[in-house]
């Protein structure tokens, strides 16, 4: 029983870094119809701006050795700066554009962020500890949970909670809605085009800062590539909850989340290796069963 | 208030309008009528903003309109209700109500009008919180009228308002878009397919066929109805060969069509 619950606390803190990685996509998705995979490369982008840049081989913290008070705002206008920057520069131009050609934009846009990393900081990946007292333990009953798994997942309700409000309760957060059902009605009625991409976008790098300063910590590793296993769950997330549907986003992230750390812990020892292959079965039973993802959105309809 | 001069839409390589020129007095009720296909909703779209005019010009009370996105076109006092009525279905009744009033600084003006829209139809009233998804067809077009009319436009566009309803509910909208009107400042455009209904209602009538106007007067001088199903169908009869006769060069001598027919008679 200890052992599942711990098991628990790994896939509800695992399935925190989805899902957030996932919000980040399906908000983009829902506006724009555009598929980001740039997002990973955001995130690594976030957590590269904790060092110096060089290319030596041990990292000299920059931003990553001051008071979390600064880390996080700062890191978080850095990575909205480059969301904004690459509607500004890629996607704006492309707004007449079908899915698929936004989609194969993302991918160019992720590659150029990958090669300025590799450009500034070489490839090789490099050690880094963020908040490294927060891998203490902690002991509820007979428990014993890292804080910085609580710290995820505890950041991660808090902007899911915060993401909602400002969606539900904001007049922009009412326009974000109204432009992801219909966005050129929402035009018709005055809602400016333009700006609530651009603030999808702000939002989304909010969202792939915190992810990135979470990972980061988690790993303790920085890689140019690192971005990309994260985009790849998180993409399948958004798919199995529904593209366009953050609500979807949410429970795909963690549902992925947890059928990986299970299939980690249970699968007999000779086939973990191939886990992520047991994931992707029951990710292809999902879409068999509900070809339109767990919570089906106007967004995918439009787009067929 | 409102100038169409001569404009010219093309979907790739289909012509949808061909010249198309239309204007529209302060106050006044003006009704494009024309069978599917017409190029009706292209013009009202074209109008908004949604698609942009290769050539031509769009004046609203002398501004040009030429390039303007949607959203200033919007916020500048033109309203379009497309065809379909296009609600947000996830959002509540009242964010429908409220979505084109975030620019709008005057928030007592906000609360009146919501009042006012509310009286108007108090079925929505009832179901303010609800998903917008879930209305009836009938109360989806009213939200969508009374949404449009939040944003406290001049000019008013209407795509289709009885497509798909019920007569009662049909009646129902005109009924309302007659209030509009008595209201006093407001004016209207609207697309209807049906030339009957038009007849009772509009100050003016355009006939529209194939991307272009072909038949354009006052609706008191159009009430046998022979003159529109004429320029409608585009095919001519001796008895309405007159009415015909009667058509001003409305269309600014673009009307190639309504030309040749009246040579050939």
């Amino acid at each position: 029983m200890i052992g599942f619950l711990q098991n628990l606390i790994d896939a509800l803190s695992l399935g925190s870094l989805y899902a957030l990685a996932a919000l980040g996509i399906g908000l983009l998705f829902g506006i724009l119809r555009l598929t980001n995979f740039a997002h990973g490369d955001f995130i690594s982008f976030g957590a590269y701006a904790l060092i110096v840049p060089s290319v030596e081989v041990t990292a000299t913290k920059f931003i990553g050795g001051w008071p979390w008070y600064l880390m996080l705002p700062v890191v978080t206008v850095i990575v909205v700066l480059l969301a904004l920057l690459s509607d500004l520069l890629v996607f704006r131009k492309l707004r007449q554009a079908s899915a698929p050609t936004l989609m194969i934009a993302s991918f160019a846009v992720g590659y150029v962020i990958q090669n300025t990393i590799l450009m500034i900081y070489s490839a090789r990946p490099k050690a880094i500890d963020v908040w490294s007292n927060l891998q203490q333990q902690v002991s509820i009953g007979e428990l014993r949970v890292p804080q910085l798994q609580l710290v995820t997942i505890g950041v991660t309700v808090l902007l899911m909670v915060g993401l909602s409000l400002f969606l539900n309760r904001t007049p922009y957060g009412v326009q974000m809605r109204a432009a992801a059902e219909d966005f050129r009605m929402a035009r018709y009625l005055g809602v400016k085009g333009n700006f609530v991409i651009g603030l999808a976008f702000a939002i989304s790098g909010v969202l792939a800062a915190m992810a990135s300063l979470l990972f980061v910590s988690q790993t303790g590793t920085l890689s140019y590539v690192m971005g990309v296993p994260l985009m790849l769950f998180a993409f399948i997330a958004t798919v199995i909850g529904g593209m366009g549907s953050l609500t979807g986003a949410v429970i795909g992230g963690f549902a992925v989340g947890f059928v990986s750390v299970m299939f980690q812990a249970y699968l007999p020892e000779q086939l973990r290796s191939f886990r992520d292959a047991f994931v992707f079965a029951i990710v292809i039973a999902v879409l068999l069963y509900r070809p339109s993802g767990l919570i089906p959105t106007k967004a995918l309809a439009q787009r067929v | 208030m409102l100038e169409v001069d001569n404009i010219h839409v093309n979907y790739g390589r289909l012509q949808a309008l061909r010249g198309v020129s239309i204007t529209a007095q302060e106050g006044e009720i003006v009704c494009l009528v024309g069978p599917n296909g017409a190029g009706k909703s292209t013009t009202l779209a074209a109008i908004a903003g949604g698609v942009t005019p290769h050539t031509g010009r769009i004046a609203l009370k002398g501004r040009s309109l030429g390039g303007l996105p949607p959203e200033t076109i919007a916020r500048l006092g033109v309203s379009l209700v497309p065809e379909g009525r296009h609600v947000f279905g996830t959002l509540s009744v009242a964010e429908n109500l409220r979505i084109g009033t975030f620019q709008r600084r005057d928030r007592a003006g906000v609360a009146s009008d919501f009042e006012r829209i509310l009286e108007h139809f108090p079925r929505l009233r009832e179901r303010l919180q609800q998903p917008a998804g879930r209305l009836s067809g009938g109360e989806q077009q009213m939200l969508v009228i009374g949404r449009a009319l939040m944003t406290r436009p001049r000019l008013v566009m209407v795509d289709e308002p009885s497509l798909g309803l019920a007569p009662k509910i049909v009646d129902q909208v005109y009924d309302i878009l007659l209030t509009l009107r008595r209201s006093g400042d407001i004016t209207l455009l609207i697309n209807e397919q049906s030339s009957e209904r038009v007849l009772k209602f509009a100050d003016r009538i355009y006939v529209m066929r194939g991307g272009r106007i072909h038949l354009h007067d006052r609706a008191a001088n159009l009430q046998d109805g022979k003159a529109i199903m004429q320029a409608y169908f585009g095919f001519a009869e001796h008895a309405t060969a007159p009415a015909a006769a009667k058509t001003p060069g409305a269309a600014g001598g673009l009307d190639i069509h309504a030309a040749i027919e009246r040579a050939a008679e």
